[in-house]
């Protein structure tokens, strides 16, 4: 199984890159790791007449800490970002939904830059950037732009990126302590991607009750989303396990779920009400 | 069909290669076709089943899901580097076929760099260590059992000298 006929180009710096980018932009794709589009190459969902490695670009492969946010570059992996013990630390939900994506294989090459620019619906990172309000950093034409993660999923495969624009990275404020979470998963047995993937961050007050609480769910639907009815129905209350389950009930209203050979989608919908209601509860234990 | 190639300089099981190849052209195509080393299974090639595994600086990779010109100036390791011959195997194999984790054979060599790749990480691991680490290799006659079970056999068994094959890892 080949992908169709390209043209291979290996970028030696990220302007480089985007001047190749601009050159190409109708029909010419980013190659980081490739799980995302080496498959959909091979299915011939996607045929680039250029395909621009950008692999190489050791400057997009940090991940810096600041005061209050942690900047990971695009070409970052999940293995890097499950094993990095200071990430595991101070923003363990991050290293949690690394650590369960895919398989050993996935996670050695594949990128979080492609993961989020991709926007596959059954990603698991976007419920997780949801919640912790990440920023998406990216580079075109016009010049550096910060996209909030709330404006940059639009809807199956689709994002905020102009066609020229090349993602650098995301920043992500670091929680403040006390702060707790946990991403709760149905993964597909075969391609470990999230049938339904459901993150939660809690945040409890010196009473016990919760301060701030967000919760997003990602494969559910044909975009990662924020459970906001969950959120304003728990935000302020002490924590009840009736009430939670409750709340949890409430997530799916209204949203149309995905329905495929894996799962129909009243089955998704009731997977996800349960895992809203156990990411909650283990994110407060 | 593009007639234009791209040339791929790349060490496999520790010999410098350079090959020219079509850009399309798949690392377990190249592994297969060109340098004839038809260890490396194709199995699904949708990256699902994991027996194309191979390890690119000491990492698995599934072989179907990165193109040959993503392992220029890398390390190739294949199931070919492991024995020294037909009758010495490497202990890790050793611990396949005396715990019968070998049936029918076609997921071996990818279970056996996948977890070559967790021993040389991790030399002790516990079960559900290997259990994740084989989350991306399926096998259809087995089972799981007897493979868990051969890599803990292995894992009492095997020194420096026989993870070193397992090549130079990348950092980070």
């Amino acid at each position: 199984m080949y992908p169709a006929p390209f043209t291979y180009h290996r970028a030696t710096s990220v302007s480089e890159a985007l001047s190749l980018l601009q050159e190409h932009a109708d029909t010419g794709k980013l190659l980081a790791g490739g799980h995302s589009l080496l498959p959909i190459m091979k299915l011939r969902l996607a045929q680039p007449e250029h395909l621009i490695d950008i692999s190489g670009l050791e400057e997009l492969r940090q991940i810096t800490f600041g005061e209050d946010v942690v900047t990971i570059g695009a070409l970052v992996t999940h293995r890097e970002l499950a094993t990095n013990a200071e990430l595991a630390a101070r923003v363990p939900l991050f290293a949690e939904m690394a650590n369960v994506i895919g398989d050993q294989q996935v996670r050695n090459l594949g990128t979080i830059g492609g993961v989020v620019a991709h926007a596959d619906p059954a990603a698991d990172y976007p419920a997780g950037m949801l919640v912790l309000d990440v920023t998406v950093l990216a580079t075109g034409s016009n010049g550096e732009r910060e996209i909030p993660i709330g404006e940059f999923f639009q809807g199956f495969l689709t994002t905020a990126l102009a066609p020229d624009e090349l993602l650098t990275g995301v920043r992500v404020p670091l929680p403040a302590s006390g702060t707790n979470s946990a991403y709760e998963k149905l993964a597909n047995p075969a391609s470990g991607y999230a049938t339904v993937g459901v993150a939660a961050v809690v945040s409890r007050g010196d009473d016990g009750t919760i301060g701030d609480i967000r919760v997003g769910i990602t494969g559910a639907s044909d975009t990662a989303w924020r459970a906001t009815s969950v959120e304003d129905a728990l935000r302020g209350t002490s924590p009840d396990p009736a009430a939670i389950k409750a709340a949890a009930a409430s997530t799916t209203e209204g949203v149309e779920m995905l329905e495929d050979k894996h799962a129909p989608a009243d089955y998704r919908a009731r997977v996800t009400r349960n895992l809203v209601r156990r990411a909650i509860e283990r994110a407060l234990a | 069909m593009s007639s234009e190639t791209i040339s791929v300089s790349t060490k496999v099981n520790g010999t410098e290669q350079t090959i020219d190849v079509e850009p399309r052209t798949l690392l377990v195509h190249m592994l297969r076709e060109n340098l004839n080393l038809t260890g490396t299974h194709t199995g699904c090639e949708t990256g699902q089943c994991g027996a194309c595994t191979v390890l690119m600086d000491g990492r698995a990779v599934k072989s179907c899901m990165v193109l040959a010109a993503q392992a220029e100036g890398r390390e190739v390791t294949t199931i070919e580097a492991l024995a020294e011959s037909e009758h010495n195997l490497h202990p890790l194999q050793e611990a396949f076929w005396e715990e019968h984790g070998v049936q029918c054979g076609y997921c071996t060599p990818g279970m056996i760099l996948s977890t070559l790749a967790l021993l040389s990480d991790t030399p002790h691991p516990d079960e559900g260590q290997i259990r994740h680490a084989i989350e991306g290799n399926i096998c259809r006659c087995t089972g799981y059992n007897s493979i868990v079970k051969a890599v803990q056999v292995a894992s009492e068994r095997l020194g420096a000298d026989d993870l070193a094959v397992a090549g130079t890892k990348a950092e980070g």
